[in-house]
């Protein structure tokens, strides 16, 4: 096939296009864009305004409201559209910690969450807020012992995301829920990569505040949500008009809010399903790559997603890694230093304890709805030529691991 | 990444990649910036570099500039090829991504450490940058 590399010349890659970047983002469904549609042409009303197509808006966004809350199993009134996980992840984190701050200033996370968490709490402390990063093991595990450990008086929230985006380990969410609910400390998860992945419940979670993004479970880009249960004590992020229940300032986005709605829809609908097939590749996926002499799966053998596979191959690096595969038309992930615009190696692997010239050769596969048996195979045909290639040029390289 | 097509085709077909059995000067350097490793061998006659190969673990802009450093260098004199800077290497590849310099940087200290390890072996005194 023909694509098109920055400059607009074509560039010839063999074969069909295997897209396994799930966990960056996800192709908006058919049937989701379809919904769309009508909200940015015909129904483009503004949700506040009285006349007909106004109210339209208004009801198209009551009725996707309807949907993310039964997804989560909460209340209506406990589900804000906002501009995506990174918003909902900063209000949840700002808003408690400025509306509570005469209880407390502490605030407890883990070390591997997203940049929009662990930044919002990097700016925090600058505001005179304390935070803990809570360790993880070698699987990416946060230890609910540790986090009960970490709790003083005045910690005010503790935030620990739901399922980690480059490693794909679940964390045990209830067990910190019910810690959380035993000291009467707001409990906020960052879910954006569980939803459709895994099944949840707030109430039995006991979560406070859950932060999910739209393009991460085939919706569109730029809208997320926060649920924020009934009662809890939180500041405004955006200030403005009076959308959202006064919580959340902006002109709705109506169409990607319909899109979302309906996106989550299914996806829920599909878990058990879905995971099934995700599954089967994976573990496919991973025993294949296993074979490679010298690589190593990072993550938790099972409390993993079923969409995510994570190996580290010694010896190389993940940036040429990546370009090799693009060549082939695969498109992938990696947490090396030199694929970072911070030139940093991944904080997650490095909180798991995996040394930095190891990082440098992780590769993150992330399947989704679109990759078939035949994807896996066609990767774990190229995917040891290229680590084979790279090892050949690589100065590190042990003679036994060498072709040339 | 933006990467030029020159430096594409040199990332995917590079030009002296290996190591030289009996070289006659070797240099290692690792990159600060990244932790990347480049390691350059030569073979000297006459003063002038007759053979070279490089090993690279790093990027693709570390791996095309350290393939087009090699070339540029190739058959010239110690003295010319001690002055070949890392802006050449990026100029001759058609540019790198700013974020992509120190990679270039990479060669150019490469092949200076070769080079003064030849004329350590050779009981002569080391350049200075
Ligand atoms: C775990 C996690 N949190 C937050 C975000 C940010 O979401 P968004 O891209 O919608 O701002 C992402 C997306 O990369 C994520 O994976
Ligand atoms: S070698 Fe690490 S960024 Fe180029």
């Amino acid at each position: 096939m023909i694509i098109h590399n920055c400059e607009g010349e074509s560039v010839t890659i063999e074969n069909k296009v295997i897209y396994m970047d799930n966990s960056a983002t996800t192709p908006v469904k058919r049937e989701v864009v379809e919904e769309m549609i009508p909200y940015m042409t015909e129904n483009f009303g503004n949700p506040s305004s009285i006349y007909e197509i106004g109210k339209i808006s208004k009801h198209a966004v009551d009725k996707a409201r309807k949907k993310v809350a039964d997804a989560l199993g909460a209340e209506e009134n406990e589900i804000y559209f906002t501009s995506g996980g990174t918003e909902s992840d900063n209000w949840a984190i700002k808003g408690i910690a400025f509306a509570n701050r005469n209880k407390g200033k502490h605030i407890i996370t883990s070390s591997i969450e997203h940049h929009a968490v662990l930044h919002t709490c990097a700016w925090l402390e600058g505001q005179g807020f304390e935070v803990t990063y809570l360790p993880v093991d070698k699987y990416g595990m946060v230890s609910p012992e540790e986090l009960k450990k970490a709790i003083r008086d005045d910690t005010i929230l503790i935030s620990i995301m739901l399922a980690n985006n480059e490693i794909g380990t679940i964390q045990p969410v209830e067990e910190i829920g019910k810690i959380a609910k035993e000291n009467r400390i707001y409990f906020h998860t960052d879910a954006v990569q569980a939803i459709g992945h895994v099944p949840i419940d707030v109430k039995k979670m006991n979560i406070d505040l859950l932060s999910l993004s739209g393009h991460k479970f085939e919706g569109p880009k730029g809208c997320g949500s926060l649920y924020i249960r009934k009662g809890t004590k939180i500041d405004v992020l955006l200030h403005g008009g009076a959308q959202e229940r006064k919580r959340r300032a902006g002109t709705e986005n109506v169409p990607a809010i319909v899109g979302l709605g309906k996106a989550i829809e299914l996806a829920t609908a599909e878990i058990e399903e879905s995971n099934k097939t995700l599954l089967e590749l994976r573990e496919r996926l991973i025993k294949g790559l296993l074979k490679i002499p010298k690589a190593h799966l990072n993550g938790h053998p099972t409390q993993r997603l079923a969409n995510n596979v994570n190996v580290t191959f010694e010896y190389i690096e993940g940036e040429s890694l990546l370009l090799l595969l693009n060549a082939k038309g695969i498109f992938a992930s990696t947490g090396s230093a030199c694929n970072s615009s911070s030139l940093e190696p991944s904080h997650v692997l490095t909180a798991c304890g995996v040394p930095h010239e190891i990082v440098h050769g992780s590769l993150r596969l992330s399947l989704g709805k679109m990759n078939s048996e035949k994807d896996v195979g066609r990767v774990l045909e190229v995917l040891p030529e290229i680590v084979q290639r790279l090892r050949n040029m690589s100065p590190l390289t042990p003679k036994e691991y060498r072709t040339i | 990444m933006d990467y030029s097509l020159k430096v594409m085709d040199h990332f995917s077909n590079p030009r002296n990649m290996g190591s030289i059995e009996n070289s006659d000067g070797v240099g290692e350097v690792g990159n600060p910036a990244c932790g990347d490793i480049m390691k350059i061998y030569l073979k000297v006659e006459d003063n002038r570099i007759s053979d070279i190969k490089f090993q690279t673990f790093g990027c693709g802009a570390a791996i095309a500039s350290s393939s087009m450093a090699t070339e540029m260098i190739k058959g010239k004199t110690l003295e010319e090829a001690w002055k070949l800077s890392n802006k050449a290497v990026a100029e001759a590849l058609d540019g790198l991504p700013p974020i992509k310099m120190h990679c270039s940087m990479l060669a150019e200290e490469a092949i200076h450490e070769a080079i003064n390890d030849y004329l350590k072996k050779k009981g002569l005194e080391p350049w200075d940058d």
